[in-house]
């Protein structure tokens, strides 16, 4: 058994027992350990993977709601703004209505009143007129009563009418 | 704090290991200068051969020592055409008996005729379980216990963090993917991740192993690194595709006259890779435990020249020194099984690849530490 040379014996077992011990543990031990190995790696790059989508959906989704936020307070403006140009044009509206009601109401009333007047001086008028022929006829009545004045009356229609 | 905890524990443990070792080297020594003086001149007695002991305890045995002492025998199986398939206990070759016409000396057996003679030119095949055979079938015990109860705890864990052992295992088994195959490799390791995972658990348990007090030294025995260079050999050989082929017997781009030069130098180094391979993890480990041996000895090496002070008076220093080696073998127990599986990614890295890194492809190493 010297230093250099290989012994035939060593030779043979070590052959058998490192092919051996290569084939058991390649089936036994090494195929679970590197497909575990494997698997556990994997398992931690999607998980980082899913952290990193989930990231990024989140980012997304803060980004839309901040967009949605600012959309909703433009059209909450939008729709103040509205009302108010609303409530404005009505109480506008209203009072230009109110106006012109007054107006043509007043109107009304001075026409009727323009009317009324008219009305009672014509009653007027004609009130005169019977009053005054009633007094004449009386005034007439009175003065022809005798038999004298009314020749007179009528020698003075004679006289001064023109006889042509 | 856990890492504290660990920490503090390892460091007692190679304490405590390296303090064990040399108290084993230490029986061990005085023992063996004993029984081997027991037939020669008194005079030697104390006397201790470094490099024998040191031999002794790098290569393999039949048969292993803990201790000097404590040996567990282990089975001798010889083969050879007259007399057919023997088994038998290592411990009836004990002591230079001469069992069923074998011998055992210094660690190699040896066929005797009837006189007691070796007879070297007999043929006989011994596949005996050596102390070096049974580490290896200990840390294949060891492998095939402790990775496929990983493997089912990660299925009965499914989806969840690692728990016990595996939180442990898993950042080696991670870097060899992530680290060696990956990016030596390419697109297609997920095919040599199972060889390379095991060449890499293998190296690394066999050379903690072989840092135990008493342990056999396999990974540092030049069998053992040989049939694992062998097989990536085979491996990168039989992955090779058209461009590494191409690559060695007509690299583009190179002038015609230089062809007889480039071609064997390819060829040679399509060999010369797993060969480097095979001797760097031998040489690695075998050196690291002539040094600690080598250290160890010098305490009795002080005994003998010195006397019994000398020795006592210098071995604290010599257990310093142990202890930081030994702290550096474990650091090179891990860089080896690194390198050894990084060189065989990079070498399939090469066979596999597509076309367009093809310049680059083969004749590329790395800076090779060690």
């Amino acid at each position: 058994m010297d230093l250099l040379t290989p012994d035939l014996g060593l030779l043979f077992w070590q052959a058998i027992v490192f092919l051996g011990l290569f084939l058991i543990l390649r089936t036994f031990a090494w195929k679970p350990i590197t497909d575990s190995l494997n698997e556990r790696e994997n398992n931690i790059q999607s998980a980082l993977d899913l952290a990193e989508k989930t990231r990024l959906e989140m980012t997304a989704l803060k980004a839309d709601n901040e967009k949605l936020l600012v959309q909703a307070r433009q059209e909450r403006e939008v729709i103040l703004r509205g009302a108010k140009e609303i409530a404005d044009k009505m109480v506008a509206d209203s009072r230009d209505k109110a106006e012109a009601e007054g107006r043509r109401m007043l109107e009304q009333a001075r026409e009727a009143m323009q009317n009324e007047r008219q009305a009672l001086v014509a009653q007027m008028k004609k009130e005169v007129v019977t009053l005054s022929l009633d007094i004449a006829e009386k005034v007439l009545r009175k003065e022809l009563s005798d038999k004298t004045a009314q020749e007179k009356l009528v020698s003075d229609l004679v006289s001064k009418s023109r006889l042509n | 704090m856990r890492s504290i905890l660990n920490r503090l524990f390892l460091a007692i443990a190679l304490v405590i290991s390296s303090i064990a070792f040399s108290q084993a080297q230490e029986h061990d020594h005085t023992g063996e200068a004993t029984t081997q003086h027991e037939g020669e001149a008194p005079v030697e007695k104390g006397k201790f051969k470094v490099g024998d002991m040191i031999m002794h305890h790098i290569k393999d045995d039949h048969g292993w020592e803990f201790a000097h002492g404590v040996t567990l025998p282990l089975p001798v199986i010889l083969y050879s055409a007259d007399q057919g398939l023997e088994v038998f206990s290592s411990s009836r070759l004990e002591h230079g008996t001469v069992y069923n016409g074998y011998k055992l000396d210094h660690g190699k057996i040896h066929r005797v005729n009837a006189a007691g003679t070796e007879l070297d030119d007999a043929k006989f095949y011994n596949f005996s379980i050596t102390k070096n055979v049974a580490s290896l079938l200990l840390s294949a015990i060891i492998m095939l216990l402790l990775f496929p109860a990983i493997s089912r705890s990660y299925i009965g864990n499914r989806g969840k963090a690692p728990k016990g052992a595996a939180s442990f295992l898993e950042p080696i088994i991670l870097f060899v993917r992530d680290e060696v195959a990956k990016p030596s490799i390419g697109p297609k390791y997920t095919k040599y991740l199972p060889y390379l995972l095991t060449l890499f658990f293998f190296i690394l348990i066999n050379n903690l192993l072989g840092l135990l007090p008493g342990a056999a030294n396999v990974t540092g025995n030049i069998a053992v690194t040989l049939v694992l260079a062998v097989i990536t050999f085979i491996i990168v050989s039989f992955s090779g595709n058209k461009h590494y082929w191409m690559h060695i017997f007509k690299p583009s781009g190179v002038p015609l006259a230089l062809l007889p030069i480039m071609v064997p130098v390819e060829i040679v180094g399509v060999f010369m890779k797993p060969l480097s391979l095979m001797i760097r993890l031998f040489a690695n480990m075998t050196a690291g435990h002539i040094i600690i041996l080598s250290l160890l000895s010098l305490i009795f090496m002080a005994n003998s020249l010195g006397g019994m002070m000398t020795s006592v008076a210098i071995s604290p220093v010599v257990m310093v020194f142990t202890i930081f080696l030994n702290l550096i073998e474990v650091l090179v127990a891990f860089i080896q099984a690194f390198i050894f599986t990084l060189l065989t990614a990079m070498y399939i890295g090469s066979a596999v690849e597509d076309h367009h890194e093809a310049d680059h492809g083969i004749g590329y190493e790395p800076a090779e530490a060690h």
